[in-house]
């Protein structure tokens, strides 16, 4: 099977190939076909390439297809690895983007781009395995960038609109800003390792002590930071990803919750035994993901648009992450990763299912008691808010309390940030569902035509609710019992080449026991709240807010950062790019470096054509004035 | 046969002319015929340059044509054309860019259909000519005799400023070259002669302030061709007044020379002060990648701010170049090709535009994209290319280039190379912004709009001229090797004669690697130490 695997990525290319190009022609029944079929394909590949690795004594299989871009001392082939990292991480790309391709084919039926939207998710699906699987950065960062440039294209898959390219542009001009990171960091790596191969540098990085190549070390990974908040959306690059909802309801599943803005942390694990090198590293990183966590968080709790607030809800989960990876828990943060992917997806798809019924409404305020005429998708949204406020027994619960566990072995202060993302969680997760679901429907209309979504939307959340509830089974913590066993399977791949393995500390059981009693009673007593706020209407809250108005408001515009950027970093570059234009190029290097040359000579040859007057008495004159001049001269 | 089998240089270089000439004697009623001969003429010109070219290249010897021509002043001037690593495939990239352009252009003229033809295949002699002459005062003549078709190009068939861009284009130009003559001149009469090399080592004995002043000379000619700001400013003008088929070879292949001129002449007659200008340079270079890319973004007519892209891309390709590094160098030699592909689509697409709506201001436009759907995939494409993206050419290119440059031997290297960064986040800006507005959003309904008056998409002819673009852009992205094989050795001899006379100071290991990799050795493990060194730090600043 060895001699397929580099179909797992590519067969998905040619998937998207098919579609882009003659997708119009075949119509939809082929579209759909190979749009879904390739996905399916690459993850029964996927899987048969899992478990040959997994039967492999170092779990890691590295597979080699010549060269790419080499030159000089530069050395980049076309190379694949699974290892127990990329080899789970590839799994949840084709498994949950295979579900949602099968959920798109029922909620894009009827649009009239169908074939470029199953072209632009393949590609996604090509760009987001080859960020995985890639041997090297510079094969990472092709991914990398690729499902930056598919994020765009989806965002702005409705181009006839005026918001949605906007909002597409602004996440690849963010995206790329990060962008930069991931290159200058490279560029450091190449410098200080002498090649990009990621298991090279992991090998050199793991024979040198914590002290030794300090600053060089600390700035590359900063910069691979910088590339990890824009791709991952945390501070301050997170302003695309709340405006990437202009996108359709899947793509915001598959790209803007489930994978894609997964890629910061899952390279941060790539590179663990780097970043494990540099602690002041870790300590930003620990502190951006937690004060993300918050700062979007509290956004969500006032927002209306149903996607919006789970926009916002990612930006928190991914800060919960990034803060589990800086507190050196890299499986912690993986695992918050598995087990977001499958019940934030089902968020999105349910609000896509419940967006549908709606005929695409999108504000809260407008739905209501959906309970009735939707049941599948009730119950599966259900499962899924449970899991992110962290019911107990649930996988959000698992991977969330490891987070906030080994945060609080940190820094109790990260603890505490954590806590309260995770009560304002509770409050908006219950606020979003009992205003859709429960209550009265608020816009009878709409509420009269809702309906049931069709068979491929509600397998598609049922196979995700149950995976939400399953995947508890790879990680529950050990204070309660479990093994943790994600951990363990990790370990191979986020502590490559390193010579001598760290351990971090581990605090006592009871402390585990005391710490998630308290996160688990206020966060459970805020999911109530919120609950008690929204059952019976708006009335609660509409005083609620009547009485903290300036709060509110802030809350409401988002701390007004969108307009901040406009009005002091995006303005004053246009306004320097026409000065430069207009004073430099044109008046100072144009106007009086050329034209003014230019100007005098015509000016000198016309003030001199005056003495080119074609009468002779005037040449007899300069003559006579000459020869005097000259006698002067030499009689003197 | 056996004439051409011994001349095939000789051949590509002069044939453009004599068929340029059948085709001035032709009479004007025959435009149409003429156009047809010219396009027929040029394509058979790049079918037989691929296959000579690359049929024989093998060992990476090349083809040289060398025989005494005549006395100048007592200066011998040899008949010297030469392919080599250095300039194969900017040779191809001509004879390509030749017949497509002309196919891409089919319409866009009304009148003198085949005096255009003629000057352009005159043009192909002229930049061929350079590209291949091995002898100083013949590269001279070439470097000179391509202004004047391009002048008439831009003065009879150009826009309504034609006149001044025309002679700004020529005057500027010339005032460059007349200053390296004058060097030229100077030069070879220590050497005896116009050849290369010997004027090189001729140079080599004068004291370094003279060889300082020879460099300069050169430099300020070739860098105006680039352009090199600050002596960019003819180039917008001319490339907005120039009709389609004059901006596409101008940004092809004529700002190529610049550059060539660089690594064919500049570097190698003076290494050591070429090196000791390398900090300018490579000043000049970041300050056109920024300056470029942030007047570019301004820009309200899109042919403009193409033009100024190409100020910001060619910097890139000086930046290479300042480098000295073999990672550096082959990136800015396929950052020229890559340049001369995607910018020259850049202005075959919008002269495409251009022939539809009459109008190029972006404003004109919007929504373009539920008109014209095949257009605007290939503006896409030839867009990401354009910034960069992995997997097209455009990163490849700028990839080498910033990474040859972090981790040359010069103190400043780590710096500039981060600063020339922010010039790939300011294409995607000013690329994507433009795309954003003209391409996407609803359709722009206004009477007077430009998007009013799209009512047809490409046509086979256009698809035609589109689709090997399109092949090559990703041809060169996975794998460029194809492209700068033939490079790595001339390079790597290049930079051991630059680099060998002057003391070089690392810093981190980096330039160990260089070196190491231009002996051929392999790079020693134990490396990694050097990272405790107190200078490492400086990476911060």
């Amino acid at each position: 099977m060895n001699d397929y695997y580099w179909l797992i990525p590519i067969l998905p290319l040619l998937g998207s190939a098919f579609n882009g190009l003659l997708g119009k022609r075949a119509g939809k029944g082929a579209v759909t076909f190979v749009g879904v079929g390739v996905v399916f394909g690459s993850l029964l590949l996927a899987l048969s390439a899992f478990f040959a690795m997994k039967a492999l004594p170092d779990h890691r299989l590295a597979l080699n297809y010549g060269e790419w871009m080499s030159t000089g001392s530069l050395n980049v082939p076309f190379g694949l690895v699974m290892d127990t990292l990329s080899g789970t991480m590839m799994l949840i790309v084709t498994g949950i983007g295979a579900l949602i391709h099968l959920y798109s084919v029922g909620y894009m039926h009827e649009d009239e781009g169908y074939a470029r939207f199953f072209s632009y998710m393949n590609l996604f699906v090509f760009f987001m395995l080859t960020l995985v699987m890639g041997s090297s950065l510079v094969l990472m960062f092709v991914g990398w960038e690729g499902v930056g440039l598919c994020s765009y294209l989806l965002i702005g898959y409705f181009m006839e609109t005026d918001f949605a390219p906007d909002a597409g542009l602004k996440a690849f001009l963010t995206n790329r800003v990060g962008d930069l990171g991931v290159a200058i960091g490279m560029m450091v790596f190449f410098a200080a390792f002498g090649t990009l191969t990621i298991s090279d540098i992991l090998t050199q990085a793991g024979h040198l002590a914590p002290e030794v190549g300090f600053g060089v070390l600390t700035f590359a990974t900063l910069m691979f930071f910088v590339g990890a908040t824009g791709k991952s959306a945390q501070l301050p690059l997170y302003l695309w990803l709340p405006d990437a909802m202009a996108g359709p309801t899947p793509v915001s599943a598959l790209i803007h919750a489930a994978t894609m803005v997964t890629s910061g942390i899952y390279m941060i694990c790539r590179l663990a035994p780097v970043f494990t090198l540099t602690p002041i590293t870790m300590d930003v990183v620990a502190w951006v993901g937690a004060a993300t966590a918050l700062f979007a968080a509290t956004i969500g709790l006032v927002q209306r648009d149903i996607k919006r607030v789970l926009a916002y809800s990612t930006v928190s989960q991914l800060g919960y992450m990034f803060l589990g990876l800086g507190a050196s828990g890299f499986a912690a943060g993986f695992f918050h990763v598995f087990t977001h992917a499958w019940f934030k997806a089902l968020l999105f798809l349910g609000a896509g299912s419940v967006i549908h019924a709606m005929h695409h409404e999108q504000d809260l305020f407008k739905m209501g008691g959906l309970r009735a005429k939707m049941p599948i998708t009730f119950w599966t949204m259900l499962v899924a808010t449970l899991a992110i406020i962290g019911f107990p027994g649930t996988s959000g619960f698992a991977s969330k309390d490891e987070i906030l566990y080994l945060a609080y072995l940190k820094n109790p202060a990260l603890w505490v940030i954590g806590l309260l993302a995770a009560c304002c969680t509770a409050f908006y997760m219950l606020r979003l569902f009992t205003l859709t679901f429960l209550g009265k429907a608020r816009d009878h209309h709409a509420y009269d035509h809702a309906h049931e979504s069709p068979t491929s939307m509600t397998l598609t959340l049922t196979l995700l609710a149950v995976g939400s509830l399953l995947a508890v089974w790879l990680g529950w913590p050990k204070a309660f019992g479990g093994d943790f066993r994600i951990e363990e399977w990790l370990a191979p791949a986020v502590t490559y080449g390193q010579l001598h393995a760290v351990h971090g500390e581990h605090g006592s059981h009871q402390l585990a026991w005391v710490l998630a009693s308290a996160s688990t009673l206020l966060g459970l007593s805020f999911a109530a709240w919120g609950y008690f706020s929204y059952k019976d209407g708006l009335a609660v809250s509409e005083a609620r807010a009547a009485k903290f108005p300036i709060l509110h408001k802030l809350l409401l515009n988002k701390y007004y950062v969108d307009e901040g950027v406009e009005l002091y970093m995006l303005r004053p570059i246009r306004w320097f790019g026409n000065l430069l234009w207009k004073l430099f190029d044109v008046i100072l290097i144009d106007g009086v470096g050329v034209n003014l040359p230019g100007a005098l000579t015509r000016v000198f040859g016309d003030f001199t054509a005056l003495f080119q007057t074609g009468r002779v008495r005037n040449y007899a004159l300069s003559m006579v004035l000459g020869a005097a001049v000259l006698l002067y001269v030499f009689l003197k | 046969m056996t004439w051409l089998n011994s001349h095939p240089l000789t051949f590509l270089v002069f044939a453009p002319t004599i068929l340029g000439f059948v085709i001035l004697a032709l009479p004007h009623v025959l435009g149409r015929l003429s156009r047809l001969l010219g396009f027929m003429g040029a394509l058979a010109f790049f079918v037989l340059s691929l296959s000579w070219l690359l049929g024989h290249h093998g060992g990476g010897a090349g083809f040289t044509e060398r025989a005494p021509w005549f006395t100048l002043v007592g200066l011998p001037v040899d008949y010297a054309l030469t392919v080599d690593g250095l300039n194969l495939w900017l040779v191809i990239l001509t004879t390509f860019l030749v017949p497509l352009t002309m196919l891409g252009t089919w319409n866009s003229l009304k009148d003198r259909l085949g005096t255009f033809a003629a000057l352009f295949l005159l043009l192909e002699t002229g930049m061929l000519g350079a590209l291949m002459a091995q002898d100083l005062f013949f590269f001279y003549l070439f470097w000179e005799a391509m202004l004047i078709p391009m002048y008439f190009m831009i003065g009879v068939w150009g826009g309504d400023e034609r006149r001044y861009a025309a002679n700004k284009f020529f005057l500027y130009t010339l005032s460059g070259s007349l200053l390296w003559l004058v060097a030229l001149l100077y030069l070879a009469n220590k050497a005896g002669g116009f050849n290369p090399v010997l004027m090189g080592q001729a140079a080599s004995m004068l004291p370094f302030s003279v060889q300082c002043w020879l460099f300069i000379a050169f430099a300020v000619a070739f860098a105006i061709k680039v352009p090199l700001f600050p002596l960019h400013t003819w180039l917008p003008d001319a490339h907005v007044q120039a009709p389609t088929a004059g901006s596409v070879i101008l940004a092809g292949v004529l700002l190529k020379l610049g550059g060539y001129g660089f690594i064919r002449f500049a570097i190698p007659m003076f290494p050591q002060a070429s090196m000791h200008y390398a900090k300018p340079l490579a000043i000049l270079s970041v300050i056109a990648i920024v300056y470029g890319a942030l007047v570019a973004m301004v820009q309200r007519d899109i042919k403009k701010l193409v033009a100024y892209s190409s100020v910001s891309h060619m910097g890139f390709v000086m930046l290479g170049l300042a480098s000295f590094t073999v990672i550096g160098t082959q990136g800015a030699i396929l950052q020229m090709l890559n340049h001369g592909i995607s910018t020259g689509a850049l202005f075959l697409l919008v002269g495409m535009l251009y022939d539809r709506a009459h109008t190029r201001m972006i404003a004109d436009f919007g929504g373009v994209a539920l008109k014209m759907p095949v257009f605007t995939t290939f503006f896409f494409i030839v867009t990401l290319s354009s910034i960069g993206l992995p997997l097209t050419n455009g990163f490849v290119g700028e990839f080498w280039i910033l990474n040859g440059t972090f981790l040359s031997g010069f103190s400043w290297g780590r710096l500039y190379a981060s600063l020339a960064t922010s010039g790939v986040l300011l294409g995607a800006v000013y690329m994507l912004w433009m795309f954003k507005r003209v391409f996407w959003g609803p359709e722009n309904k206004d009477e007077d709009s430009g998007t009013h008056h799209l009512h047809s998409d490409l046509n086979a002819r256009e698809v035609a001229v589109m689709l090997p673009i399109v092949v090559l852009i990703l041809w060169m992205g996975v794998h460029p090797r194809t492209f700068v094989a033939v490079s790595e050795a001339p390079v790597v001899a290049l930079l051991q004669d630059a680099k060998a006379p002057v003391p070089r100071t690392f810093v981190l290991k980096p330039a160990v690697h260089e070196a190491s990799a231009a002996e051929g050795a392999t790079h020693a493990p134990g490396a990694t130490e050097t990272l405790a060194e107190p200078a490492a730090h400086e990476v911060h600043r």
